[in-house]
């Protein structure tokens, strides 16, 4: 394993996401308190922790996703590239560097082409020969190329939800994202189709950042060089990954969880 | 990927940039909100201009217990015109009750059948037929109702006159059931079907599943087609002013005729003096009218809210 190294590395890249003191409520519930933590440019950032935790929340308020929800309120400081995103004009340029996957697959009533040439489209991208080549890119990149190929022009939303939640990850990455976001994107995907995504996943490192959400502990061992736990709304540690794994914890609730000896 | 990423500067440009995706969706965003805008400004304009039309007669001429307990509609009378429409708001009311008993169920039926149980080319024929139903001028529901309803009543009840509340009433109901069937159709669709799958996954029966999953789910939008049903009824003239009989009356049974409050506008308006008392009490019926629709609308709302809040 190469893990130790890569951490080593990743302390030298610049930092790509800064979070301090973020404070996330629903009327007046709060959702996560108090965290603070950065990404660095070029790391699989991995989030743990079980239902209620805060993890989804904690994505939504770094691409402003809070904007959908007027019961959320978002206190804190988020920087995406050292700038402030609670204080932009042009959310939608925010947004179109950063891709989201859903936990729940969001095939589009497109096509499938469509579905992964819609982001490229929106940058002002109209030669088909380069569509084609991005299109195809993403697809393979998302293990689902070779399924789709005949059908590219049938309905993005009638394959099946494994199938869309590829297609789902396809189109994040035709946005060629700085950072790309999952949200326990594995959950309605195959385990040997998710193998295949998380290689993906571990050479595209190379080109973007990377947060992961997940609720598979394994999987965050296996691809994030750090891992933060949260628990009912509080980040309880952060640490590089395979120290969380190895028992070199700050807390106890952390050795519990990621030892299956939680609840 | 193929492009370079740019640098951080240029980044921080961007997120400040007034592009041109920026400024259109700006554009559309005041679009958007002058259209909203201008409905409300337009149904303030048409309260504002039917309440200065009636405002005068409802100040000074006007005795609000004469003109709601009264069942006398004597407006011109030369000595003493009396303007009491207790009798014209039975009218309206009994006519629109039982046009929703009669249409409620036909509608529902219907939706529930279309939306559940017709498939394939049936559906969609039924679906193209009920909309055409839905395009019945009125005037020629008020035809078939005097011309063939009228002798049809006489003949099997042995009354004397077949223009009465029943006869309307039919005839409404009739003329609202496609509409709202179409309505309440579009609320079945919009229940997905893996509400169906999970419910007939535990064994239960077809109208189980509708009964209890498929109408408690689609209750807005049902609600919904049968207050649009009650507002039809209210607000129809033309069928209603030919098949009711447009007599006086508060009626004992349903054989008795009957006029309605928008039957009287439409016929009496055009003989009367502009700014004249009749003229005035006929548009302080319409500002009656209108807060009666309103008020239709706002219960409306506020129990669908109640519901989407369990």
């Amino acid at each position: 394993m190469v893990s130790q190294a890569v951490s080593a590395a990743v302390e030298q890249h610049p930092v790509k996401l800064e979070v301090s003191n973020l404070e996330i409520s629903y009327d007046g519930q709060p959702a996560l308190s108090n965290v603070s933590l950065e990404v660095r440019e070029n790391e699989i950032f991995g989030i743990i922790g079980p239902a209620n935790a805060g993890k989804t929340s904690f994505l939504k308020s770094i691409n402003r996703m809070d904007m959908f929800n007027p019961n959320m309120n978002v206190a804190g400081d988020v920087r995406f590239n050292g700038r402030d995103v609670y204080n932009l004009r042009n959310v939608y340029a925010l947004r179109s560097r950063i891709g989201v996957v859903f936990p729940l697959p969001v095939g589009l009533p497109l096509t499938v082409y469509e579905n992964v040439a819609l982001a490229p489209r929106l940058k002002g991208v109209k030669d088909k020969a380069e569509l084609d080549v991005i299109v195809e890119r993403c697809l393979a990149r998302a293990a689902l190329w070779d399924e789709v190929k005949d059908r590219l022009d049938s309905l993005g939303s009638l394959l099946s939800g494994g199938q869309q939640q590829r297609l789902t990850i396809a189109r994040a990455l035709s946005q060629d994202p700085e950072l790309l976001m999952l949200d326990e994107f594995s959950i309605a995907v195959d385990p040997v189709t998710t193998m295949r995504i998380e290689d993906v996943l571990k050479d595209l490192k190379n080109e973007m950042t990377i947060i992961l959400v997940t609720n598979l502990v394994q999987q965050a061992r296996r691809l994030a060089d750090r891992t933060a736990f949260f628990l009912e709304g509080e980040c309880v540690e952060i640490g590089e990954t395979e120290a969380l794994f190895t028992g070199e914890v700050k807390d106890q609730r952390t050795r519990d969880y990621v030892e299956g000896r939680f609840g | 990927m193929s492009e370079q990423n740019p640098s951080s500067v240029e980044i921080m440009d961007a997120f400040d940039r007034r592009d041109l995706a920026w400024f259109i969706d700006k554009l559309v965003q005041v679009l958007v909100f002058i259209g909203g805008i201008s409905a409300i400004v337009f149904i303030i304009g048409i309260f504002i201009f039917i309440t200065m039309e009636g405002f005068g007669f409802l100040l000074d001429t006007l005795d609000f217990r004469e003109f709601f307990m009264s069942p006398w509609w004597e407006p011109t009378d030369e000595d003493e015109p009396s303007f009491g429409i207790l009798a014209l708001i039975a009218g309206t009311a009994s006519v629109t009750g039982l046009a929703m008993l009669v249409a409620i169920p036909f509608s529902l039926g219907a939706a529930i059948y279309i939306g559940e149980f017709a498939t394939g080319k049936k559906r969609e024929s039924l679906k193209v037929l009920v909309e055409l139903l839905a395009a019945i001028p009125s005037v020629v529901w008020g035809f078939i109702g005097l011309s063939i309803m009228n002798p049809l009543i006489i003949e099997l009840f042995d009354v004397p006159v077949g223009l009465n509340v029943l006869n309307a009433g039919v005839i409404l109901g009739l003329m609202a059931a496609p509409i709202m069937t179409s309505i309440a159709e579009d609320a079945l669709k919009a229940v997905p079907d893996r509400y169906r799958e999970a419910a007939e996954a535990m064994g239960a029966t077809r109208w189980q599943v509708i009964f209890k999953v498929v109408l408690s789910a689609a209750k807005n939008g049902l609600l919904g087609a049968v207050l649009l049903g009650v507002g039809r009824g209210f607000g129809e003239t033309m069928a209603v002013l030919m098949a009711t009989g447009h007599a006086i009356n508060i009626p004992g049974s349903v054989f008795d005729s009957v006029r309605a409050l928008t039957a009287t506008i439409a016929a009496e308006l055009g003989e009367t003096a502009v700014g004249s008392d009749h003229y005035q009490a006929l548009f302080t019926i319409g500002i009656f009218l209108f807060v009666i629709t309103f008020v239709i609308n706002l219960t409306a709302d506020l129990i669908v809210r109640g519901i989407r809040n369990k």
